[in-house]
Protein backbone atom coordinates (compact mmCIF):
# COMPACT_ATOMS: atom_id res chain seq x y z
CA UNK A 1 0.00 0.00 0.00
CA UNK A 2 2.88 2.31 0.75
CA UNK A 3 4.44 1.44 -2.62
CA UNK A 4 1.19 2.31 -4.34
CA UNK A 5 1.13 5.67 -2.60
CA UNK A 6 4.66 6.39 -3.73
CA UNK A 7 3.87 5.44 -7.32
CA UNK A 8 0.81 7.70 -7.30
CA UNK A 9 2.83 10.60 -5.94
CA UNK A 10 5.48 10.10 -8.56
CA UNK A 11 2.89 10.08 -11.32
CA UNK A 12 1.35 13.25 -9.96
CA UNK A 13 4.62 15.17 -9.79
CA UNK A 14 5.68 13.94 -13.26
CA UNK A 15 8.70 15.71 -14.76
CA UNK A 16 9.36 17.64 -11.56
CA UNK A 17 9.88 14.39 -9.71
CA UNK A 18 12.31 13.19 -12.40
CA UNK A 19 14.26 16.43 -12.15
CA UNK A 20 14.33 16.27 -8.41
CA UNK A 21 15.50 12.69 -8.58
CA UNK A 22 18.27 13.68 -11.00
CA UNK A 23 19.30 16.60 -8.80
CA UNK A 24 19.24 14.63 -5.61
CA UNK A 25 21.10 11.60 -6.91
CA UNK A 26 23.85 13.34 -8.92
CA UNK A 27 24.00 16.86 -7.50
CA UNK A 28 27.09 17.97 -5.69
CA UNK A 29 26.73 19.48 -2.25
CA UNK A 30 26.96 23.00 -3.68
CA UNK A 31 24.17 22.54 -6.19
CA UNK A 32 22.03 20.81 -3.59
CA UNK A 33 22.55 23.72 -1.25
CA UNK A 34 21.88 26.26 -3.98
CA UNK A 35 18.90 24.24 -5.19
CA UNK A 36 19.99 24.17 -8.78
CA UNK A 37 20.73 21.57 -11.39
CA UNK A 38 24.22 20.15 -11.16
CA UNK A 39 25.68 20.14 -14.64
CA UNK A 40 28.33 17.66 -15.81
CA UNK A 41 30.93 20.43 -15.82
CA UNK A 42 29.89 21.93 -12.50
CA UNK A 43 32.81 23.84 -11.07
CA UNK A 44 32.09 22.81 -7.51
CA UNK A 45 31.34 19.14 -8.02
CA UNK A 46 34.94 17.82 -7.80
CA UNK A 47 35.47 19.51 -4.43
CA UNK A 48 32.10 19.51 -2.69
CA UNK A 49 30.79 15.96 -2.77
CA UNK A 50 27.18 15.31 -1.96
CA UNK A 51 28.10 13.42 1.21
CA UNK A 52 29.75 16.53 2.71
CA UNK A 53 26.98 19.14 2.81
CA UNK A 54 28.41 21.03 5.78
CA UNK A 55 31.65 21.75 3.94
CA UNK A 56 29.95 23.88 1.31
CA UNK A 57 27.54 25.38 3.80
CA UNK A 58 30.44 26.80 5.81
CA UNK A 59 32.21 28.20 2.78
CA UNK A 60 28.99 29.67 1.46
CA UNK A 61 28.21 31.36 4.76
CA UNK A 62 31.57 33.11 4.94
CA UNK A 63 32.58 33.70 1.33
CA UNK A 64 29.48 33.14 -0.77
CA UNK A 65 29.21 30.85 -3.79
CA UNK A 66 29.98 33.55 -6.32
CA UNK A 67 33.21 34.60 -4.61
CA UNK A 68 34.34 30.99 -4.22
CA UNK A 69 33.72 30.48 -7.91
CA UNK A 70 35.76 33.58 -8.80
CA UNK A 71 38.64 32.47 -6.59
CA UNK A 72 38.62 28.99 -8.15
CA UNK A 73 38.64 30.51 -11.62
CA UNK A 74 41.77 32.48 -10.74
CA UNK A 75 43.86 29.46 -9.82
CA UNK A 76 45.20 26.63 -11.93
CA UNK A 77 43.09 23.48 -11.99
CA UNK A 78 45.69 21.40 -10.19
CA UNK A 79 45.64 23.89 -7.33
CA UNK A 80 41.91 24.07 -6.87
CA UNK A 81 41.65 21.27 -4.36
CA UNK A 82 44.19 22.99 -2.10
CA UNK A 83 42.35 26.25 -2.60
CA UNK A 84 39.05 24.72 -1.56
CA UNK A 85 40.63 23.07 1.47
CA UNK A 86 42.15 26.35 2.62
CA UNK A 87 38.87 28.18 2.07
CA UNK A 88 37.02 25.55 4.10
CA UNK A 89 39.59 25.85 6.88
CA UNK A 90 39.36 29.65 6.89
CA UNK A 91 35.58 29.49 6.93
CA UNK A 92 35.57 27.05 9.84
CA UNK A 93 37.91 29.19 11.87
CA UNK A 94 35.93 32.33 11.07
CA UNK A 95 32.69 30.69 12.15
CA UNK A 96 34.35 29.57 15.39
CA UNK A 97 35.90 32.98 16.02
CA UNK A 98 33.91 35.64 14.16
CA UNK A 99 36.09 38.47 15.51
CA UNK A 100 39.60 37.31 14.67
CA UNK A 101 39.21 34.27 12.43
CA UNK A 102 42.55 32.90 11.23
CA UNK A 103 44.34 36.06 12.34
CA UNK A 104 43.73 34.98 15.94
CA UNK A 105 45.28 31.61 15.18
CA UNK A 106 48.29 33.30 13.58
CA UNK A 107 48.74 35.57 16.60
CA UNK A 108 48.64 32.56 18.96
CA UNK A 109 51.19 30.68 16.88
CA UNK A 110 53.49 33.70 16.72
CA UNK A 111 53.24 34.02 20.49
CA UNK A 112 54.16 30.34 20.87
CA UNK A 113 57.06 30.82 18.46
CA UNK A 114 58.36 33.76 20.51
CA UNK A 115 58.23 31.61 23.65
CA UNK A 116 60.18 28.85 21.94
CA UNK A 117 62.78 31.28 20.66
CA UNK A 118 63.25 32.52 24.20
CA UNK A 119 63.58 28.95 25.49
CA UNK A 120 66.13 28.20 22.75
CA UNK A 121 68.25 31.19 23.73
CA UNK A 122 68.30 30.05 27.35
CA UNK A 123 68.99 26.44 26.42
CA UNK A 124 71.85 27.38 24.10
CA UNK A 125 73.40 29.57 26.77
CA UNK A 126 73.15 26.75 29.28
CA UNK A 127 74.67 24.29 26.82
CA UNK A 128 77.49 26.70 26.08
CA UNK A 129 78.28 26.94 29.78
CA UNK A 130 78.83 23.18 29.84
CA UNK A 131 80.94 23.19 26.71
CA UNK A 132 82.92 26.09 28.04
CA UNK A 133 82.66 28.74 25.37
CA UNK A 134 80.47 31.75 24.78
CA UNK A 135 77.19 30.93 23.22
CA UNK A 136 77.05 31.68 19.54
CA UNK A 137 73.78 32.86 18.12
CA UNK A 138 75.20 33.13 14.69
CA UNK A 139 75.12 29.55 13.53
CA UNK A 140 73.90 28.53 10.12
CA UNK A 141 70.41 29.69 10.97
CA UNK A 142 71.51 32.71 12.93
CA UNK A 143 70.78 30.81 16.13
CA UNK A 144 67.20 31.99 16.00
CA UNK A 145 64.27 30.80 14.07
CA UNK A 146 62.49 33.82 12.71
CA UNK A 147 58.77 33.57 12.24
CA UNK A 148 57.72 34.52 8.75
CA UNK A 149 56.72 38.11 8.43
CA UNK A 150 54.68 39.53 5.63
CA UNK A 151 54.25 43.20 4.88
CA UNK A 152 50.80 43.65 6.29
CA UNK A 153 49.14 46.90 5.41
CA UNK A 154 48.31 49.53 7.97
CA UNK A 155 46.26 48.57 10.97
CA UNK A 156 43.43 50.37 12.66
CA UNK A 157 42.66 48.44 15.79
CA UNK A 158 44.73 45.25 15.82
CA UNK A 159 48.04 45.75 17.67
CA UNK A 160 51.09 45.13 15.51
CA UNK A 161 54.76 45.18 16.32
CA UNK A 162 57.37 46.76 14.09
CA UNK A 163 57.62 43.59 12.02
CA UNK A 164 53.99 43.66 11.09
CA UNK A 165 53.23 40.70 13.31
CA UNK A 166 49.95 40.48 15.13
CA UNK A 167 49.88 40.57 18.90
CA UNK A 168 46.99 38.84 20.53
CA UNK A 169 45.27 41.43 22.74
CA UNK B 1 24.41 61.54 -3.35
CA UNK B 2 25.89 62.17 0.06
CA UNK B 3 29.42 63.55 -0.40
CA UNK B 4 30.58 61.96 2.85
CA UNK B 5 29.86 58.39 1.86
CA UNK B 6 32.02 55.67 3.38
CA UNK B 7 34.28 53.60 1.14
CA UNK B 8 31.77 50.75 1.10
CA UNK B 9 28.86 52.84 -0.09
CA UNK B 10 31.04 54.57 -2.66
CA UNK B 11 32.16 51.18 -3.93
CA UNK B 12 28.59 49.89 -3.97
CA UNK B 13 27.38 53.14 -5.53
CA UNK B 14 24.65 53.72 -3.03
CA UNK B 15 23.58 56.26 -0.49
CA UNK B 16 25.41 56.04 2.81
CA UNK B 17 22.83 56.09 5.61
CA UNK B 18 23.60 57.58 8.97
CA UNK B 19 23.56 54.11 10.56
CA UNK B 20 25.63 52.46 7.83
CA UNK B 21 27.16 49.28 9.26
CA UNK B 22 30.33 49.78 7.23
CA UNK B 23 31.13 53.45 7.66
CA UNK B 24 32.97 53.30 11.04
CA UNK B 25 35.34 50.63 9.69
CA UNK B 26 35.71 51.46 6.01
CA UNK B 27 36.45 55.17 5.82
CA UNK B 28 36.32 56.96 2.50
CA UNK B 29 40.04 57.73 2.58
CA UNK B 30 40.94 54.03 2.26
CA UNK B 31 38.99 52.59 -0.67
CA UNK B 32 41.32 49.62 -1.06
CA UNK B 33 40.34 48.29 2.33
CA UNK B 34 36.72 47.70 1.38
CA UNK B 35 37.61 46.68 -2.16
CA UNK B 36 39.69 43.76 -0.84
CA UNK B 37 37.05 42.67 1.64
CA UNK B 38 34.32 42.94 -0.97
CA UNK B 39 36.30 40.93 -3.49
CA UNK B 40 36.77 37.98 -1.13
CA UNK B 41 33.74 38.01 1.14
CA UNK B 42 31.15 40.18 -0.53
CA UNK B 43 29.44 43.14 1.06
CA UNK B 44 26.47 41.13 2.26
CA UNK B 45 28.56 38.55 4.14
CA UNK B 46 30.73 41.22 5.73
CA UNK B 47 27.64 43.12 6.79
CA UNK B 48 26.18 39.98 8.38
CA UNK B 49 29.40 39.17 10.21
CA UNK B 50 29.62 42.70 11.61
CA UNK B 51 25.92 42.82 12.42
CA UNK B 52 26.16 39.64 14.49
CA UNK B 53 28.90 41.07 16.68
CA UNK B 54 28.66 43.54 19.55
CA UNK B 55 29.70 47.04 18.50
CA UNK B 56 32.82 46.87 20.67
CA UNK B 57 34.24 43.95 18.61
CA UNK B 58 33.41 45.16 15.13
CA UNK B 59 36.55 47.20 14.52
CA UNK B 60 38.76 44.19 15.24
CA UNK B 61 36.57 41.96 13.10
CA UNK B 62 36.75 44.43 10.19
CA UNK B 63 40.53 44.53 10.53
CA UNK B 64 40.90 40.76 10.62
CA UNK B 65 38.59 40.39 7.61
CA UNK B 66 40.71 42.92 5.75
CA UNK B 67 43.95 41.10 6.53
CA UNK B 68 42.55 37.73 5.61
CA UNK B 69 41.25 39.19 2.35
CA UNK B 70 44.65 40.77 1.75
CA UNK B 71 46.36 37.40 2.29
CA UNK B 72 43.92 35.66 -0.01
CA UNK B 73 44.45 38.20 -2.78
CA UNK B 74 48.22 37.85 -2.43
CA UNK B 75 48.00 34.06 -2.34
CA UNK B 76 44.72 32.88 -3.91
CA UNK B 77 45.51 29.20 -3.23
CA UNK B 78 46.35 29.24 0.47
CA UNK B 79 45.55 32.73 1.76
CA UNK B 80 46.53 33.17 5.39
CA UNK B 81 46.34 29.39 5.89
CA UNK B 82 49.74 29.28 4.18
CA UNK B 83 51.16 31.40 6.97
CA UNK B 84 49.59 29.12 9.58
CA UNK B 85 51.18 26.09 7.93
CA UNK B 86 54.59 27.75 7.90
CA UNK B 87 54.27 28.71 11.56
CA UNK B 88 53.26 25.17 12.55
CA UNK B 89 56.34 23.84 10.77
CA UNK B 90 58.63 26.38 12.37
CA UNK B 91 57.21 25.63 15.81
CA UNK B 92 57.78 21.93 15.24
CA UNK B 93 61.38 22.59 14.12
CA UNK B 94 62.02 24.79 17.15
CA UNK B 95 60.60 22.17 19.48
CA UNK B 96 62.86 19.52 17.95
CA UNK B 97 65.86 21.80 18.29
CA UNK B 98 64.99 22.55 21.90
CA UNK B 99 64.58 18.86 22.69
CA UNK B 100 67.98 18.11 21.13
CA UNK B 101 69.69 20.82 23.13
CA UNK B 102 67.99 19.74 26.36
CA UNK B 103 69.08 16.15 25.73
CA UNK B 104 72.66 17.37 25.23
CA UNK B 105 72.47 19.36 28.44
CA UNK B 106 71.13 16.35 30.32
CA UNK B 107 73.90 14.14 28.94
CA UNK B 108 76.62 16.65 29.77
CA UNK B 109 75.13 17.29 33.19
CA UNK B 110 75.10 13.64 34.17
CA UNK B 111 78.58 13.18 32.69
CA UNK B 112 80.04 16.03 34.70
CA UNK B 113 78.37 14.82 37.90
CA UNK B 114 79.77 11.34 37.47
CA UNK B 115 83.22 12.83 36.73
CA UNK B 116 83.11 14.81 39.97
CA UNK B 117 82.10 11.74 41.95
CA UNK B 118 84.80 9.65 40.29
CA UNK B 119 87.38 12.34 41.04
CA UNK B 120 86.48 12.38 44.72
CA UNK B 121 86.64 8.61 44.88
CA UNK B 122 90.02 8.45 43.15
CA UNK B 123 91.67 11.31 45.04
CA UNK B 124 89.89 10.78 48.37
CA UNK B 125 89.00 14.43 48.25
CA UNK B 126 87.24 15.91 51.25
CA UNK B 127 84.32 18.28 51.25
CA UNK B 128 84.25 20.17 48.04
CA UNK B 129 83.99 23.57 49.67
CA UNK B 130 87.65 23.34 50.72
CA UNK B 131 90.00 25.22 48.41
CA UNK B 132 92.25 23.27 46.11
CA UNK B 133 96.01 23.09 46.60
CA UNK B 134 96.52 26.53 45.11
CA UNK B 135 94.18 28.07 47.62
CA UNK B 136 91.50 28.75 45.05
CA UNK B 137 88.00 27.88 46.16
CA UNK B 138 86.64 24.88 44.35
CA UNK B 139 84.35 25.91 41.54
CA UNK B 140 81.96 23.04 42.18
CA UNK B 141 79.08 24.39 44.14
CA UNK B 142 78.51 21.28 46.18
CA UNK B 143 78.82 21.67 49.92
CA UNK B 144 78.70 18.48 51.95
CA UNK B 145 78.56 19.58 55.59
CA UNK B 146 77.70 16.11 56.80
CA UNK B 147 81.42 15.35 57.21
CA UNK B 148 81.77 18.21 59.69
CA UNK B 149 79.98 16.09 62.29
CA UNK B 150 81.81 12.78 61.78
Amino acid sequence: MIDDTLRVNKRRSGMKSYQEQTRSSTSCAACKFLKRRCTPNCQFAPYFHSDEPKKFAKVHKVFGASNVSKILNEVAEDQREDTVNSLVYEAEVRLRDPVYGCIGAIASLQHRMAELQHDLILARARLASYVGHRPSFLDDHGGLLVAPSIDFPESNSLPFDQFGRFHFP
Amino acid sequence: MNSSRCAACKHLRRRCPSDCIFSPYFPANNPRRFAYVHKIYGASNVGKILQDLPVSRRAEAADSLYYEAYCRIKDPVYGCVGLITILHQQIYDAQCQLARIQAEIAALSSQSQSEVQQYRQDENVGPSFLPDQNGVPNSTSYYDISTWFD
